[in-house]
C-alpha cells in the first residue's frame, strides 16, 4: 500500500475537527432546509451507526478479522429489546413455557451429548461420525417431540395480539447490556468454530449465521412474533403524547415559539440523542483506553505480522476470539439502541446490504484502525445514505428534464433513482479503497 | 411392492429431480468461486451478483427475442439468450479486473483487501441490476413446461404418486453435465488449462516456465463469467429471477465450495450435490413416505420433518461448521485446480 | 570469456546489501558449485544471476551479451533454466504434465526433448502419470530439474538441489547432474553438501558474508588448507 508522509499530529488533528466540523454543518444544513426535526432524526441514526461501525472496526481495524455478519449480531441487539422490554404474557408461559424451556435444555444438552461422543470415543473414523450423528439425531428427535407441541400452544394464545411468550418486563434500557451479551454468545460460538482458520472462513462463516439469526427471528413465532413484529416497545425516553398534554410542557413551547406538536417530537428526539451520545462516547472512551493500552498493542503486532506475533508466543487465535467477541457486542448495543428508538422490533427490516455491508463502507472510508475515523465514517455515510435518495432523485429529474414527461427512460430512471446509492456506496468504497486505503482520518502508528 | 414403488417415487419426485437440479446449480456456481479462489486466491463476494447480472441480460434479451416472436420451442426462449448473457457477464468481469483487481495483483494485496474490493464490487453490480431491472420478480420460463408431467406418469404406471420431472429441470441437468464436461477437458486437457492449473498450483514456478499470469487471469474470469450466467439463468429458470435470491445463494454456494476443498473443481461439484440434497433430504416432510412404507396403524401423527423448509439455508450453514470443525481443508483437499 | 557470468554484483532485498562484489560463473559443459556457511548469500546470488534481485551495481552476461535489465521469464528464453530450492514442482500434476509446463514456452514439438528426460530420469517415465506430489524427495528433485531441462537451457541453475535427500539419492543425483554437464549444458549450483560438491565441480565459489573468498578448481579447493579447516571441517 502506497504509504504517504505521515503527518504531523496537529496538523492530523486540525484536519479532524475541521472533518467532524463539516460533518455538523451537514446535519445543521439539514435542520435550516428542511427541519431540524429531520436533523435530530438523522443525528440519532448516525450515532447508532458510529457505534456498529466502531464495533466493526474493533474487529477489521485493531485485528483484521473479516466479519461479514453484521446485520445477524445487530438483529440479536433488537431480539434483546424485545424480550427484555416486552411485559411477560402468562398464559403464554402457562400453555407452553414448561415445554419449551424442557426442549432449549434438551436442545442444549444433545450439542454437548454430541461434543461429548464426538471427543471421547476412541474409535476411529467412519463409527465415530455415525455415533455422533445418531447422538445429535435422537436428541434432536426428542427435543422437538418436547418443544413442537409447546411452541404450537404458545403461538394459539391470542395470535393477533400475542403469540409468544413476550419479555421479562424490565425497562428497555437493560436491553442495550442484553444486546451486547447475546451478540457476544454467539460470536463466542462461531469464532470458536472459525477463528484460527484461513481467514475467508470466518467472512462465510459470519455470512451464514447472520443470516441464520435472521431466519430463526423470522421464523420462531413463540420467540419474536416473527413476520407479524413487535410494536409498541417501551421507551427510555418520555412520549410526545404525555409532553403535549403536560401543562409545563405547553408553557415551555410557547416560550421558545414553537408549537407543541413539533416541539414535543423534537424534545424526544433531543432526548434519544443524549442518550445515544453518551453510549457513543462511553464506549469510545473504552475503545480508545483499549487501544492505546498494551493489550491493543499486541493486537496490532498480531494483525500486521501474524507468523511472527506466534512465533514470539502469543495466542493469535485466542486473542482473535477476545476482539472477535468484544467488536460484535458494540454490535449488538448498537442494534438494541435501534430497536429502542424504532419502538418496534421488525425482523424482515434486516438486509445484509444496510446492516452489513454499509457498515463496512463506513469503517473503511472514515480510516479503519481508527476509531474516530470508524466514527466519523458512521455519520457521514449513514447522512449520504438517506439523503443520496432525494439527491438521486434531484439528478436524474436534471438528467431526463429535456424527456418528455412519461417518456419511458425517464419513467425507468426516476423509478430507479433509489438503487443508485447502492452503486455510489459501492463507488466510494472502491475509491477510497485505491486512493485513499487508510481513510479519511488514518489509523495512528504508535 | 407398489406402496414401496409409491415411497421411492414421491422421494424421487420432492427429493432426487429436484435435487439433482439445484445441485447442478449450486455446482456451476461453485466451480466459479472455486476457479478464482484457484487463480486469484480470494473468495468472491461478488459472485451472486455476477450471476444475477449474467441472468438480467439473458432475460433482457429473451425479452427482446419474445417480443419479435423468436422462440425455441419446445425448450425455454432462454436458453437461446444464454450466449448474450454469458458475453455481458464476462464483459463485465474483464472490465471489472481491469478497473479494479489488476491494481490489487500488482499491489500483492492480501486475500482480506480483495474481499472488501469484492463487497465494493458486490454493492456496484448489486446496484446496476437493480437499477437496470429493479427488485421485483421476474418470470422467464416459457416453452413446454414439463418433460413428464405427474399425471402422465400415474396413467402410465398406474402408480399413485407421480414423477413430474420439469424442462427446466432437465435441462439444468443437461447443460450442468456439458458444461461441467467442458471444463474439465479443458484444465485437464488443453495446454492453456494446464497452464491455469500450474498456475494455481505454484504461482512462482508457473511464473519461471513463462505462464503469463495475465491470461490466465483473463481467462479465469471468462470462464468465471460464462459459469456464472449458465448457473444464475438456470436457478432463475428453475425457480424465478429476484436479485436479492442471488445473494442469499452466496451461503449455499460457498459452502459447496468449501464442502469439497476450495480451489478444487471436483470438491466443487461434489460440494454442490452434498448442499443440495442435504437442504432436501433434512426439509423434506416424510409422512407420506412412512405411510406408504408403514402399516395404517403404524402412520406417523406429525409430518416426520427434520427441519421446517424456512432453515433450508440454515442447512448449507451446518454443514460448513461441520465441515469447518472436522475437516477445514474440506473433503477434497483444497486449493489445486 | 565466461558463458554465464555474474560480475562484482552487489545488491540485497531492499534495505541493506547482501552480496558485495560477488562474482561467479559457468562455462558450457562445466559444473560450478556456489558453497560457503549458512548467510553467506548463496542463493541470493544465484537469485542475482536470474534476474530475480535487483543489483545495485556489477552485471550478468550470457554468452557475452549483457542480460543484467532482463526478467527471469526472458531468461528463460534466452536460455537459463532455473531449479528453487522449494517448491520447484507443480505438486497436484502428473510427472508428465511437470514437463509439459517446464515446455511451456515451446511451441515446436517437445516429444524429444521429454524422451532424452525419461532417458535421464528412467524412474520419471515410470512415474509419469501419477503426481509429482506423490512422489519421494529425491524423484521430485528430478521432476524439478527434468523440468527445468524441458526448455532445452543451454545453461541449468540448481539450487541446494540435494536439500533434504539421504546420502544415496545425493550420489544419483550428483551422478545425473554430471551427465547434463556432460551433453554440453552449463552448470551452476547452490550446495550446502561442500566437500561432495566440490568433488564434481569444475569450478568453485566460496563465498562468506557476500563476498567471494576462495575461487578455484573443485579439486584446488578441496586440497587448500584453508579452505578445508574452515568450511569443509578439516
Amino acid at each position: 500500500m502506497t504509504q504517504t508522509h505521515q503527518p504531523t499530529t496537529t496538523a492530523q488533528s486540525r484536519r479532524n475537527i475541521l472533518l467532524f466540523g463539516i460533518m455538523t454543518l451537514l446535519l445543521c444544513f439539514v435542520g435550516f432546509v428542511q427541519s431540524w426535526n429531520v436533523t435530530f432524526s438523522l443525528l440519532n441514526m448516525c450515532l447508532i451507526s458510529a457505534i456498529m461501525a466502531l464495533g466493526l472496526n474493533i474487529q477489521w481495524g485493531y485485528a483484521g478479522l473479516f466479519n461479514v455478519g453484521v446485520m445477524g449480531f445487530a438483529a440479536l441487539g433488537g431480539l434483546a429489546g424485545v424480550l427484555v422490554s416486552q411485559a411477560p404474557i402468562p398464559a403464554a408461559w402457562a400453555a407452553g413455557g414448561a415445554g419449551v424451556v424442557g426442549g432449549l435444555i434438551t436442545g442444549l444438552a444433545t450439542i454437548l451429548a454430541g461434543l461429548a461422543v464426538w471427543r471421547r470415543t476412541r474409535m476411529r473414523g467412519r463409527q465415530r461420525h455415525w455415533l455422533t450423528g445418531l447422538t445429535v439425531l435422537v436428541g434432536y428427535t426428542v427435543m422437538r417431540m418436547i418443544i413442537d407441541p409447546a411452541v404450537s400452544a404458545i403461538e394459539a394464545i391470542d395470535p393477533a395480539r400475542a403469540g409468544f411468550l413476550g419479555g421479562a418486563g424490565m425497562p428497555i434500557i437493560f436491553s442495550w447490556a442484553v444486546g451486547g451479551i447475546f451478540a457476544a454468545a454467539v460470536a463466542w460460538v462461531v469464532g470458536r468454530i472459525s477463528l484460527g482458520l484461513r481467514s475467508d472462513y470466518l467472512a462465510i462463516a459470519t455470512l451464514g449465521i447472520s443470516e441464520i439469526i435472521i431466519y430463526f427471528l423470522k421464523f420462531e413465532d413463540w420467540l419474536t412474533r416473527g413476520v407479524k413484529n413487535v410494536a409498541g416497545l417501551s421507551r427510555p425516553v418520555p412520549y410526545e403524547v404525555d409532553l403535549n398534554k403536560s401543562a409545563q410542557f405547553q408553557e415551555f413551547a410557547s416560550s421558545i415559539g414553537m408549537n407543541v406538536i413539533d416541539a414535543s417530537s423534537l424534545v424526544v428526539k433531543i432526548s434519544y440523542a443524549i442518550l445515544f451520545t453518551l453510549v457513543l462516547l462511553v464506549i469510545l472512551w473504552l475503545s480508545e483506553a483499549a487501544l492505546r493500552s498494551p493489550w491493543g498493542r499486541m493486537m496490532r503486532a498480531i494483525r500486521d505480522n501474524e507468523t511472527a506475533a506466534s512465533a514470539m508466543g502469543k495466542d493469535v487465535t485466542s486473542r482473535h476470539l477476545q476482539v472477535f467477541v468484544l467488536g460484535s457486542a458494540v454490535v449488538g448495543i448498537a442494534g438494541a439502541m435501534l430497536t429502542t428508538l424504532d419502538g418496534q422490533f421488525t425482523p424482515t427490516s434486516y438486509q445484509p446490504l444496510r446492516f452489513t455491508f454499509l457498515i463496512w463502507v463506513m469503517v473503511i472510508i472514515g480510516g479503519s484502525g481508527n476509531n474516530w475515523g470508524a466514527v466519523l465514517g458512521g455519520f457521514l455515510i449513514w447522512f449520504f445514505w438517506i439523503e443520496a435518495e432525494p439527491m438521486g432523485l434531484w439528478v436524474m429529474d436534471a438528467l431526463t428534464s429535456g424527456m418528455p414527461d412519461g417518456h419511458w427512460l425517464r419513467m425507468h430512471l426516476m423509478d430507479s433513482a433509489a438503487h443508485t446509492r447502492l452503486m455510489t456506496m459501492g463507488l466510494v468504497l472502491l475509491l477510497v479503497l485505491r486512493f485513499s486505503p487508510r481513510g479519511l482520518i488514518p489509523e495512528v502508528k504508535r | 411392492m407398489t406402496d414401496v414403488l409409491n415411497a421411492i417415487v414421491l422421494l424421487g419426485n420432492f427429493v432426487l429431480v429436484p435435487g439433482l437440479a439445484y445441485g447442478s446449480q449450486l455446482a456451476l456456481g461453485a466451480l466459479g468461486v472455486t476457479l478464482i479462489y484457484g487463480i486469484l486466491r480470494f473468495s468472491n463476494l461478488a459472485h451472486g451478483e455476477t450471476m444475477s447480472f449474467g441472468a438480467m441480460i439473458t432475460i433482457l434479451v429473451t425479452w427482446l427475442l419474445q417480443a419479435n416472436g423468436i422462440s425455441f420451442h419446445p425448450l425455454p426462449t432462454a436458453l437461446l439468450a444464454l450466449p448474450f448473457g454469458i458475453i455481458g457477464a464476462v464483459a463485465l468481469c474483464l472490465i471489472v479486473d481491469r478497473l479494479v483487481y489488476r491494481y490489487y495483483r500488482q499491489q500483492r494485496s492480501t486475500s482480506s483487501i480483495y474481499l472488501i474490493v469484492s463487497i465494493g464490487v458486490m454493492l456496484i453490480t448489486g446496484g446496476l441490476i437493480r437499477f437496470i431491472i429493479g427488485p421485483g420478480d421476474r418470470k422467464i420460463t416459457d416453452g413446454e413446461r414439463f418433460i413428464i408431467k405427474a399425471r402422465d406418469f400415474k396413467e402410465m404406471t398406474g402408480l399413485n404418486e407421480g414423477l413430474a420431472i420439469k424442462t427446466t429441470q432437465g435441462v439444468t441437468v443437461i447443460t450442468a453435465v456439458s458444461v461441467v464436461a467442458f471444463v474439465f477437458w479443458f484444465l485437464g486437457r488443453t495446454r492453456t488449462g494446464k497452464a491455469m492449473r500450474a498456475y494455481s498450483d505454484n504461482e512462482d514456478l508457473a511464473l519461471l516456465s513463462g505462464i503469463n499470469p495475465e491470461r490466465v487471469v483473463m481467462i479465469a474470469w471468462i470462464m468465471t463469467g460464462a459459469l456464472a450466467t449458465i448457473a444464475g439463468t438456470l436457478y432463475g429458470l428453475d425457480k424465478s429471477f429476484k436479485p436479492f435470491t442471488y445473494m442469499q445463494l452466496l451461503l449455499p454456494i460457498f459452502a459447496a465450495a468449501i464442502v469439497g476443498g476450495v480451489g478444487n473443481p471436483i470438491g466443487a461439484i461434489v460440494g454442490g450435490f452434498v448442499v443440495a440434497f442435504s437442504e432436501l433430504i433434512i426439509t423434506f416432510a416424510y409422512r407420506k413416505v412412512f405411510m406408504y412404507l408403514l402399516p395404517d396403524e403404524m402412520a406417523p401423527e406429525g409430518m416426520i420433518q427434520l427441519l421446517s423448509t424456512d432453515y433450508k439455508f440454515a442447512v448449507s450453514f451446518v454443514i460448513l461448521v461441520i465441515v469447518l470443525l472436522v475437516k477445514p481443508t474440506g473433503i477434497f483437499s483444497g486449493k489445486l485446480l | 570469456m565466461t558463458y554465464l557470468a555474474g560480475e562484482m554484483m552487489t545488491g540485497g532485498y531492499g534495505g541493506a546489501d547482501i552480496l558485495h562484489e560477488c562474482s561467479i560463473g559457468v562455462d558450457r559443459g562445466e559444473i560450478a558449485v556456489v558453497v560457503g556457511p549458512n548467510g553467506a548469500g548463496k542463493s541470493t546470488a544465484m537469485k542475482a544471476v536470474f534476474g530475480m534481485l535487483g543489483l545495485r551495481t556489477g552485471r550478468v552476461t550470457l554468452d557475452g551479451e549483457d542480460i543484467t535489465s532482463l526478467k527471469p521469464q526472458e531468461r528463460v528464453l534466452q536460455g537459463m533454466g532455473f531449479v528453487p530450492q522449494n517448491q520447484n514442482v507443480f505438486t497436484t500434476m502428473t510427472v508428465e504434465e511437470n514437463l509439459e509446463m517446464g515446455a511451456f514456452i515451446r511451441r515446436d514439438d517437445i516429444s524429444l526433448t521429454m524422451k532424452q528426460v525419461y532417458a535421464l530420469f528412467p524412474v520419471l517415465h515410470e512415474k509419469r502419470r501419477q503426481p509429482a506430489g506423490e512422489l519421494s524427495g529425491g524423484q521430485r528433485q528430478q521432476v524439478a530439474v527434468g523440468r527445468a531441462l524441458m526448455t532445452q537451457p543451454q545453461v541449468l541453475m540448481l539450487d541446494e538441489p540435494t536439500a533434504g535427500v539421504s546420502p544415496i539419492v545425493m550420489d544419483e543425483l550428483f551422478d545425473r547432474i554430471i551427465e547434463v554437464a556432460k551433453t554440453g549444458i552449463a552448470v551452476l549450483m547452490v550446495e550446502q553438501n561442500a566437500r561432495q560438491a566440490l568433488e564434481i565441480a569444475d569450478r568453485g565459489f566460496v563465498l562468506v558474508q557476500g563476498r567471494n573468498a576462495y575461487t578455484d578448481s573443485g579439486v584446488a579447493l578441496l586440497a587448500n588448507p584453508e579452505v578445508r579447516k574452515a568450511f569443509l571441517g578439516g
